[in-house]
């Protein structure tokens, strides 16, 4: 028997339904190997051991005396802070809300309970998502399966990390400028972005509003798929929710499986590659086109000439929608309060502003300042205006690409994972990161990373992305699934098969 | 594309309700000034008869019928206040300067 950890989410579905296991057997097997390797690898800021037996037990029980819930019914998952989970703390991975603890559950995660799935516990990320290494976390980094001394990519590292490490099949992330997708490349798992929504944002803690979208992180396509099914779909707790049925992502997933891609158009985004991307990156990058080629893709170069704004773009735009966001953390209702030392009967303004000085990390600071000035009187036209007519241009270019092709394709991160600390004081350097990833977010499309496999100069996984027109997620999960399927036919098997084993930690043996 | 200055850092700490430490601002304002520099790029980008784009998707208005639905009660409302709410009401600080 394959180690239960070890198997997919539509593995451990079937086994699951054919009564092989039962889902306290393999929730629990997941608990121990969060036990085993979390100290090392720090996927979860908290795990909710009894909370996810439970539900494992009622599901349990369902499947005994009737259907499942759903697909994936009694299958664990871990959750990305930034949702809300009533009765569990969600933090967002800042001081600001450490201890908090919803009094309701975001649509997503209401969505997966409903539908039968445990889960584990809260994942690690960069601070209310603000970053690409999960290095801004205020409770300390992620560090990645591959190289414990190395980025697991942000902000969703948590989420990427506790699936590349096996501590769970399944995790949710979210994703505003790449935080799904570029830890799904630097990890070697698959991170989803659907279009912008196509899966509500009641409950996601909003970082940036028009860009933010919620997303499955896993080890294959066809997981993702199956996840996407579960939580994704119109809302009525979210007026900005599509109200139109979900594109058949199972099936495009099914289809693409079957390593057919005859018929489809696909356009490599001649300003995501060559420079500024890592030879490695772009070597396994242009493998893949060859394989997607071989497989009877039709491909051509398509030219996005307002992408190389698209970085400056973002950096206008997210600052200042999250200093409008963030000025709900105010002391009064929930989250830290912190009176000022020195004086004496301070008012609310004031423990205000020390509670946001204690409670707010270095980037969380950066990028409302930022946002701050781009929306001050004066510069308003001169950045975010602007800013917001580039990213018109942004979807004029998606546009016509999509005039003549189906799908659009670059790499999914310029590098592989870097060094913990490296570009930590650098914001710049750890901006460019989601150079490939922002235009999505900025238009709204879909998108999804696939592993494409390991750099040749350092051993590390990298990634490739597949981008669609709004509304046509079922297209990247096909391309996804048929990049995926003669990729691992070439490994001769999963790529994470070649990740280092981790040490287990000694468990339970001391007194 | 303006400077952005120790004293404008500050300022704007102030908008944004934070209070920053002088080894804050010393380190922040050098920062932004990197930052401002990548971003400044865009400036001359688009032309002036391109609409802004503030969603990327079309949406007008959206609404719902107006009937009751299951909500929070006040005390899960309370839950998360960082003092003890008293009569059912979040307690804060003094909310007026003291010389009105």
């Amino acid at each position: 028997m394959t180690e239960l950890t070890r198997r997919t989410a539509a593995e451990l579905a079937e086994a699951l339904a054919s009564g092989e296991t039962t889902s306290v057997e393999l929730t629990q097997s997941h608990l121990d190997r969060i036990a085993d390797v979390d100290a090392a690898v720090h996927a979860f800021l908290h795990v909710d051991a009894e909370g996810a037996l439970a539900a494992a037990r009622a599901s349990d029980e369902r499947r005994a005396s009737g259907p499942p819930a759903s697909t994936l019914d009694g299958v664990p998952i871990a959750v990305k802070d930034v949702l809300a989970t009533r009765g569990l703390p969600t933090t967002c991975g800042s001081r600001i809300l450490e201890g908090w603890v919803p009094p309701y559950d975001a649509t997503v995660v209401a969505r997966l309970r409903a539908a039968g799935l445990p889960i584990l516990g809260k994942t690690n990320m960069d601070e209310f998502a603000m970053g690409s290494s999960t290095e801004h976390s205020a409770y300390g980094p992620t560090h990645n399966p591959w190289d414990l001394d190395r980025i697991p990519g942000g902000s969703g590292g948590g989420s990427a990390a506790a699936v590349a490490a096996f501590e769970a099949p399944l995790a949710m992330g979210t994703d505003t400028g790449g935080s799904i997708r570029q830890p799904a490349a630097v990890t070697g798992t698959v991170g989803a972005k659907p279009t912008y929504g196509g899966v509500s944002r009641y409950g996601l803690v909003a970082l940036a509003n028009s860009l933010d979208q919620a997303g499955p992180v896993t080890r294959t396509v066809l997981d993702a798929a199956l996840l996407h099914e579960v939580v994704g779909g119109h809302d009525l707790m979210d007026s900005t929710s599509i109200d139109q049925p979900l594109p058949a992502v199972v099936a495009a997933a099914r289809q693409g499986a079957t390593g057919d891609l005859s018929g489809m158009r696909i356009g490599v985004v001649t300003e995501l590659t060559g420079e500024g991307y890592q030879p490695g990156v772009q070597q396994r990058f242009d493998e893949s086109v060859q394989l997607l080629v071989d497989a009877g893709a039709e491909v051509v170069e398509v030219s996005c000439p307002t992408f190389v704004h698209a970085l400056a773009t973002y950096y206008l735009i997210l600052p200042a929608e999250a200093s409008s966001n963030l000025a709900r953390f105010d002391a009064m209702r929930y989250g830290l309060r912190v009176l000022p030392e020195g004086i004496e009967a301070p008012s609310a303004e004031d423990v205000m502003r020390a509670s946001r000085d204690r409670g707010f990390g270095d980037e969380v600071k950066r990028r409302i300042i930022l946002g701050t000035y781009a929306l001050s009187s004066g510069y308003y036209d001169a950045y975010y205006g602007q800013a917001q007519k580039v990213r018109t241009l942004v979807s004029r270019d998606f546009a016509a690409a999509f005039e003549r092709v189906d799908v659009l394709l670059s790499p999914t991160a310029p590098t592989t994972a870097f060094r913990l600390g490296e570009k930590l004081d650098d914001p710049v350097a750890m901006y460019l990161n989601d150079l490939a990833t922002i235009p999505a977010n900025l238009a709204g499309v879909p998108g999804i990373s696939v592993p494409s496999g390991l750099a040749d100069e350092d051993g590390l996984p990298t990634g490739v992305q597949v981008l669609a027109p709004a509304m046509a997620d079922d297209r990247v999960y096909r391309v996804g699934a048929a990049l995926e399927t003669l990729l691992t036919r070439r490994w001769g098997g999963p790529l994470l098969a070649r990740a280092p084993e981790l040490a287990p930690a000694l468990r339970g043996a001391s007194a | 594309m303006p400077e952005i200055t120790r004293a404008e850092v500050a300022h704007l700490a102030d908008l944004a309700r934070i209070d920053l430490s002088d080894t804050e601002l010393d380190h922040l304002a050098p920062q932004l000034v990197v930052i401002l520099e990548a971003i400044a790029s865009i400036n001359d980008v688009a032309a002036d008869d391109v609409p802004p784009t503030s969603h990327p998707l079309p949406l007008t208005n959206v609404f719902r019928a107006d009937v009751v639905r299951p909500s929070l009660t006040a005390q899960e409302a309370l839950s998360g206040a960082p003092v003890e709410p008293e009569q059912q009401r979040f307690s804060v600080p003094r909310i007026l300067g003291e010389e009105a």
